[in-house]
């Protein structure tokens, strides 16, 4: 900037950067050299040694009956949050209820099947519709495959959706409840006094605040239950992800590689519900902050802007 | 002024809290159209008596109805019966209440707050009762910031955003609890100058305040209450000219 053109602009008065060493930090790159080497030395392992059967998985992780197995996995995993959500959602309001017989009613439910393994619950299950089955079904009927189909594929799988569903209930039901709390008193009694009930009150005032506190807890909720669904072993449901998978390892005698391909899958899967759970956060971070959080790609057109201004 | 019919009358009022004994006989009467201001110290129980009125507390004992009809109560045959919630819930709609603390829903633009209780309760239709809820923001000064998140408000105008909601579900009576404690002193002002048009258009209200000068020059009626009872109580100007009671002069002392 010349001295002539400043004074075009009289009012505008000088502002110089601050121009100054920044603070060095030697122990940081001394850190992450270690970390570098530790990981190339990982990567290389993990490339060389055949143990890790790289083809194997290359060959079978897009096969068929893996293909079905994630599927399996995927809605065993949404249905089962989808009751987990509602059935938590009717516990948490019961036992916040000035009615006895209900909040009793819901606190014993949550007691029961959080104090019992959901390996146990899913294997109890599994009797107990066995039990009813074999008693309406009771007479074979078709060719046996069908009778299979319907006496064992099907009953299975309302045993994993109830012994899944309903233990993930009593978890979401104190998530739940948690966020019913958190939300202000003074909320409810503004919504009393325009004449809401009790009902419109929780489902238009307060359920939409307490979503902020409930979303985060839900999101780890599903991630862990993809992979719980891997426990429907105890039934036995045998079309999710992971017991093809140990099925296709044992027959080919090589499980580890097969298990390695079932958890890059687990993973992909987490990961893609992590993202998901960052743009639902802040959707209903609405309200409670003046002005939304970006979003990665807003964040990082940001960046490349100032990137290019500093240029 | 003694010819209007009687809004709220309250009569010989109790409330307690456990132990804690909060209203004592609290005796009150309120005409159509009349502002009735209630001062008193801390504790005196004004919040309880406000929040009896439209029945987020119930009484314990006494007699309390607006426009000839209890709160909370039937009365058939020299019985009384407990209201059903819906009952109750009716009776509110016609109350408009303000708190002190505003309680905007913060999930909610200022235009969704006015209309929640239209949509919500009455089941009005959305886009008329938006244009409502514009026309009703106007009133108090608002007419621009439909859109806004409370959070995007100062405090006054959270405030009369309050009042607007209140007003969205047309009632003849409105109770304020302090509506002005909680706000910056220059921002007392755009929140008073609402209520005083709201009294000069007739609607009846019941306001708790600090406010001496709004209760002098707006008020028809003045209650000094102290320790659950209303100790005294007349047009603003003739008993704050000549205070009876010993803790009355008190008050006065601390708060002029
Ligand atoms: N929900 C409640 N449960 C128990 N005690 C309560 C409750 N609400 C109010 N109280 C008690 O009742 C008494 C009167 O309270 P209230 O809020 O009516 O007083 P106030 O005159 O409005 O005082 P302030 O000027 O501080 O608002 C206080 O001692 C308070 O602790
Ligand atoms: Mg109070």
């Amino acid at each position: 900037m010349s001295a002539d053109t400043r004074e075009d602009i009289p009012a505008e008065r000088e502002k110089p950067p601050i121009e100054a060493v920044p603070v060095r930090h030697p122990g940081r790159w001394v850190g992450a050299a270690i970390v570098a080497v530790a990981a190339a030395m990982l990567l290389h392992s993990l490339l060389t040694n055949p143990n890790w059967g790289w083809s194997l998985i290359s060959n079978w992780i897009l096969s068929p009956p893996i293909l079905k197995g994630v599927g399996v996995t995927i809605l065993l995993t949404i249905l089962s949050m989808i009751i987990g959500l509602v059935l938590g959602i009717v516990l948490a309001i019961m036992r916040l209820s000035p009615n006895p017989v209900l909040s009793g009613t819901s606190w014993t439910f949550i007691w029961a099947f959080r104090g019992t393994p959901v390996y146990v619950q899913l294997f109890l299950w599994a009797n107990i519709i066995a039990l009813y089955t074999t008693l309406s079904l009771g007479i074979p009927f078709g060719p046996e495959f069908l009778t299979f189909d319907t006496k064992t594929l099907i009953p299975a799988f309302v045993a994993a959706l109830l012994g899944l569903g309903l233990n993930e209930a009593a978890y979401m039901a104190e998530i739940v409840r948690a966020g019913i709390l958190s939300v202000d008193e003074g909320q409810e009694e503004a919504a009393t006094a325009l004449g809401m009930s009790r009902m419109q009150t929780l489902r238009h005032i307060v359920l939409p605040q307490a979503m902020r506190v409930i979303v985060p807890p839900t999101g780890n909720e599903t991630i862990s239950m993809l992979k719980t669904t891997s426990l429907v072993i105890a039934i036995p449901l045998t079309n999710e992800l992971f017991f093809q998978a140990s099925a296709i390892g044992n027959r080919l005698f090589q499980p580890f590689p097969m298990a390695v391909m079932a958890s890059l899958w687990y993973l992909f899967l987490t990961s893609i519900l992590m993202v998901g759970q960052y743009y639902i956060e802040r959707y209903y971070a609405k309200g409670a902050m003046r002005e939304l959080p970006p979003t990665p790609i807003q964040k990082w057109r940001r960046r490349l802007r100032m990137g290019g201004a500093q240029a | 002024m003694s010819e209007k019919p009687v809004k709220v009358l309250a009569r010989n009022v109790h409330k307690s809290f456990g132990r804690n004994e909060v209203l004592r006989g609290v005796d009150m009467e309120v005409r159509a159209g009349e502002v009735a201001c209630i001062v008193g110290p801390s504790g005196g129980g004004k919040s309880t008596f406000l929040r009896c009125i439209n029945h987020l507390e119930k009484i314990d004992a006494g007699q309390l109805s607006v426009d000839g009809e209890l709160i909370g109560y039937t009365q058939r045959g020299g019985k009384l019966y407990e209201m059903h919630d819906k009952e109750v819930a009716a009776q509110r709609r016609s109350i408009g209440m303000v708190f002190q603390r505003f309680n905007l829903f913060p999930h909610m633009t200022a235009a969704e707050n006015v209309m929640s209780g239209p949509v919500v309760v009455r089941g009005d239709n959305k886009k008329q009762a938006r244009e409502r809820a514009i026309e009703l923001l106007g009133r108090v000064g608002l007419g621009d910031r439909g859109d806004s998140y409370p959070m995007q408000l100062s405090g006054g105008q959270q405030q009369r955003v309050a009042i607007a909601r209140a007003l969205a579900m047309d009632p003849d009576l409105m109770l304020f609890d302090e509506p002005t404690s909680a706000l910056d002193p220059e921002l007392v002002g755009e929140v008073l100058d609402v209520m005083r048009r709201l009294a000069e258009v007739g609607m009846t209200m019941i306001v708790v305040t600090h406010e001496m000068g709004f209760a002098r020059e707006v008020g028809d009626l003045l209650a000094f209450m102290d320790q659950g009872v209303v100790a005294e109580m007349g047009v603003p100007r003739e008993i704050l000219a000549n205070p009876q009671s010993k803790r009355f002069q008190d008050f006065l002392g601390k708060v002029l």
